[in-house]
């Protein structure tokens, strides 16, 4: 009874919606094709959230997410038909990971472009250093410097 | 009174600041040392008064003083000591003045100890450090002055977000900011060098201690962060690709890539140019940092700003730091004298490649972290960039900076041996493909490059202590004589070997947390038995308990393996009423490096709860490996060459070559 009174009591006390993501009653009976909608969770955003997928997010947003995919899933659609019909419902923003496209060709091919340009950089500029670098002749002596050189000699010249 | 008295220290410190941002340049001009001698005195006046305005902060949260608006809106007379005072920082307003206090403590710093630097160079250092730290003082004076009052004084306060009142939290952002703005004094150092137009060893010697300290703290300021959001969130996530943790992230790698470069100036005289712009750049990552927290510009779990306000000035003061030292840059670069050759194979060669990839990572994140922002304003199309882009663009970039870490330490300098490196590796080699075989024997399920993974891991680790072996001449002379030369080997050298086996433990975990990670989700009455990996959690009962100001359900289970109890976990849910919001403390039972944690969720009608139950192999590893990295960077400070101001000793014997 004791029991019974604190689970009331916890009803009422934390009868906020603060749940969980997967859910137990969401999750489906085969386990392929849970398996299947976890990765698919994983790669979607939960659109009112700060850039969680909806497998990690508590909304209720990505709870019904969560069962769109889940029902898709279970209709017989193949993962993309999923990020598809997904895409179109709710726009490129569902997705964590964006498409390569026009508008995202700069973010997908920065780190290569950056890390192919370095490369090259860095290698015109051992081979300019190794080839001319060691012949290279020092610069001539500034006015300045040929006066010092000149008081040293002098000093050395007198107590040698 | 303590209020006003605050914010009044606070206006002096910026008026010593501007002071400190102009005299000493004319005396510099003028080549006055009276007037060079200026910053000294302010910096250290600065200091006192920031100090003493953070203190009266403090003071009025510890004393619940709820007239002043700070203090109403970010506590509760009711909450623990502890959070009244961690929760200072856990604000917009108070995180500021932390981060200037830290900016004055940085510039204190120099000002003590800076007595062997040339008069006119400590002058440059001090100045550009108080321009920061007038731009800062302005901020928080105009737009977030954290001592303001209110007219009517409630007589409770609102309580601070429940998910920030944790032990972490009280670690965490100091840590960070130590790194961010510890950044700042290369950066003040790269301004003054372009500023004086010279540059040299000596210069490196003093900015590469600096550097390492703010690195220390900005490792563990990280690991602490994603360790908080691993038990405090409540779903066992890490590290989530989030735009506040890759602004954290960014530094760091640039930091790592600065201090590796600093390295070969100051040994060889060489990669100037290259080292000037990344401290420029480290530093500017930094403001970058804040500007994204502060300004409310994405929202995420940490960004508690959100006054456009604020932004604007944080964008304005990012612009000038950014756009006035690349353009300083731009301007006196070249004039810096290019110096020390290398070959291509070489130690020099090694550190200039882990500087490609490091500012390539650092290139990736920005962009990933920048995109979705710069989309929408100039398309308005929306788009997320998340944890499946990064994993896929930037965990590629380190499995060729990995393989080549452990090979760095054996090259020489200015032209390396890359075949006897290898073969000096070869054990190390041979131990990697063990593991990778033993892996890819008893391991079931997961990714297929889970397996080479750990064993690149390996190979970093073999490697690391490899170099310790062979400079030590362990197997090859007397075991007496090896650990004597062992102990004698400088302690950059021990440092180098913890930092990069940091490194491959850190990897260990990361594969294995996120490959074999085994989970139990589903709704438990009590006397329900949940199993998961190998383990059998019995749910005992339910009951509840009032904390300070707080009110919690806590679930207890009893942990069985092989049917022998193991221990008691309990994990609850805690609810604040004076936010009407709720926490989900996870309970966490760390067996080895492993770790079970459980998080509940609701109370369903029949009485049953949700639960998570999720079985971490080797979790610990992630946080571990920082730790082993930060304590290699603390080893390397405490090397007696690096000591500040330590005088070299005249040595007789021939020493062995140190590394770092």
């Amino acid at each position: 009874m004791r029991r019974m009174m604190a689970v009331i009591f916890a009803l009422v006390l934390l009868g906020l919606p603060a749940v969980h993501a997967v859910q137990p009653d969401e999750i489906m009976a085969d386990p392929a094709k849970e398996a299947r909608a976890r990765e698919l969770s994983r790669e979607l955003r939960c659109m009112v959230c700060q850039n969680q997928s909806i497998d990690d997010s508590e909304a209720p947003l990505a709870r019904d997410l969560r069962l769109l995919v889940r029902e898709r899933i279970a209709a017989g659609d193949s993962n993309s038909q999923v990020i598809d019909f997904l895409v179109v419902r709710y726009g490129e923003f569902v997705l964590l990971k964006p498409r390569f496209e026009r508008q995202t060709l700069l973010l997908w091919l920065l780190t290569p472009v950056v890390l192919a340009l370095g490369g090259i950089a860095l290698w015109f500029q051992i081979r300019r250093r190794s080839r001319g670098g060691a012949d290279v002749p020092a610069p001539p002596l500034t006015s300045d410097e040929e006066a010092r050189l000149a008081a040293l000699m002098s000093d050395d010249a007198k107590s040698g | 009174m303590i209020a006003e008295s605050g914010h009044y220290a606070l206006v002096l410190a910026l008026a010593l600041a501007l002071i400190q941002s102009i005299v000493p340049l004319i005396g510099a001009r003028l080549n006055d040392a009276a007037l060079m001698n200026v910053a000294r005195s302010t910096a250290l006046a600065q200091l006192l008064f920031v100090g003493a305005s953070f203190i009266a902060l403090v003071t009025l949260h510890v004393a619940s003083d709820f007239s002043v608006a700070n203090v109403y809106e970010n506590s509760h007379s009711m909450k623990p000591l502890i959070y009244k005072i961690t929760g200072v920082w856990g604000n917009h307003e108070g995180s500021m003045l932390l981060w200037v206090s830290i900016l004055a403590l940085f510039g204190g710093l120099v000002a003590l100890f800076g007595n062997n630097l040339p008069l006119s160079l400590r002058a440059h250092v001090l100045s550009v450090q108080a321009w920061v730290a007038s731009a800062f003082y302005l901020f928080i004076l105009m737009t977030s002055n954290p001592f303001l009052r209110i007219a009517n004084p409630p007589i409770e306060g609102r309580d601070l977000n429940p998910v920030l009142q944790d032990i972490g939290l009280a670690v965490h952002p100091p840590m960070l900011y130590l790194g961010y703005v510890g950044f700042s004094i290369s950066f003040s150092f790269a301004i003054a060098a372009l500023m004086e137009g010279r540059i040299d060893a000596a210069w490196a010697r003093w900015v590469r201690p600096w550097t390492l300290m703010a690195w220390i703290f900005l490792t563990l300021g990280i690991a602490m962060g994603s360790y908080w959001a691993y038990y405090e969130l409540g779903w066992g996530g890490w590290w989530f690709w989030d735009p506040v943790e890759n602004a954290s992230l960014m530094p760091w790698l640039a930091g790592t890539a600065l201090l590796h470069s600093a390295l070969v100036m100051e040994k060889r005289n060489a990669l100037k140019v290259w080292t000037i712009l990344l401290s420029i750049l480290t530093f500017s990552l930094s403001l970058l940092g804040t500007f994204l927290v502060r300004s409310g510009v994405l929202t995420s779990v940490h960004a508690f700003a959100s006054d456009p306000t604020r932004g604007v000035f944080i964008l304005l003061i990012l612009c000038v730091f950014i756009g006035g030292s690349l353009s300083l840059y731009a301007a006196r670069a070249s004039s810096l004298k290019q110096g020390g050759l290398f070959a291509p194979i070489s130690r020099e060669g090694a550190l200039v490649l882990n500087n490609l990839f490091l500012t390539t990572a650092c290139a990736t994140v920005l962009v990933g972290t920048l995109y979705p922002l710069g989309l929408e304003v100039l398309t308005h199309e929306k788009i997320s960039v998340g944890a499946p882009f990064f994993n896929l663009t930037f965990g590629p970039l380190f499995v060729p900076l990995l393989i080549a870490v452990p090979f760095g330490p054996m090259l020489a300098w200015k032209r390396g041996d890359l075949l006897g490196a290898a073969q000096r590796l070869m054990a190390a080699g041979i131990g990697a493909l063990l593991v990778l075989a033993l892996v890819w024997a008893w391991a079931r399920g997961g990714s297929a490059l889970a397996a080479p993974a750990i064993a690149l891991a390996v190979f970093v680790i073999l490697g690391s202590l490899t170099d310790l072996v062979e400079r030590a001449g362990l197997f090859r002379v007397p075991f007496a004589t090896a650990l004597s030369r062992a102990r004698g080997l400088p302690r950059s050298v021990w440092g180098t070997a913890f930092a990069h086996a940091g490194l491959g433990v850190a990897l260990i975990g990361i594969v294995c947390e996120t490959t074999w990670n085994s989970e139990y989700i589903g709704t438990m009455k009590p006397e329900d038995v949940a199993k998961v990996a190998g383990y059998e959690l019995k749910l005992d009962g339910l009951l509840q308990r009032q904390g300070p100001n707080f009110r919690e359900m806590i679930a207890q289970f009893e942990v069985f393996s092989d049917g022998d109890k193991v221990s008691v976990m309990a994990p609850s849910k805690r609810s604040f009423s004076t936010r009407g919001s709720s926490t989900t403390e996870a309970a966490l039972l760390t067996r080895g490096a492993s770790q079970l944690y459980v998080s509940l969720g609701d109370v369903t009608s029949e009485g049953a709860i949700a639960v998570r139950i999720y079985h971490k192999p080797l979790v610990l590893l992630i946080w571990w490996g920082p730790v082993l990295m930060a304590f290699g960077g603390m080893l390397s400070l405490s090397d007696r060459r690096l000591r500040v101001g330590a005088p070299k000793p005249a040595r007789a014997q021939q020493r062995l070559q140190p590394a770092e």
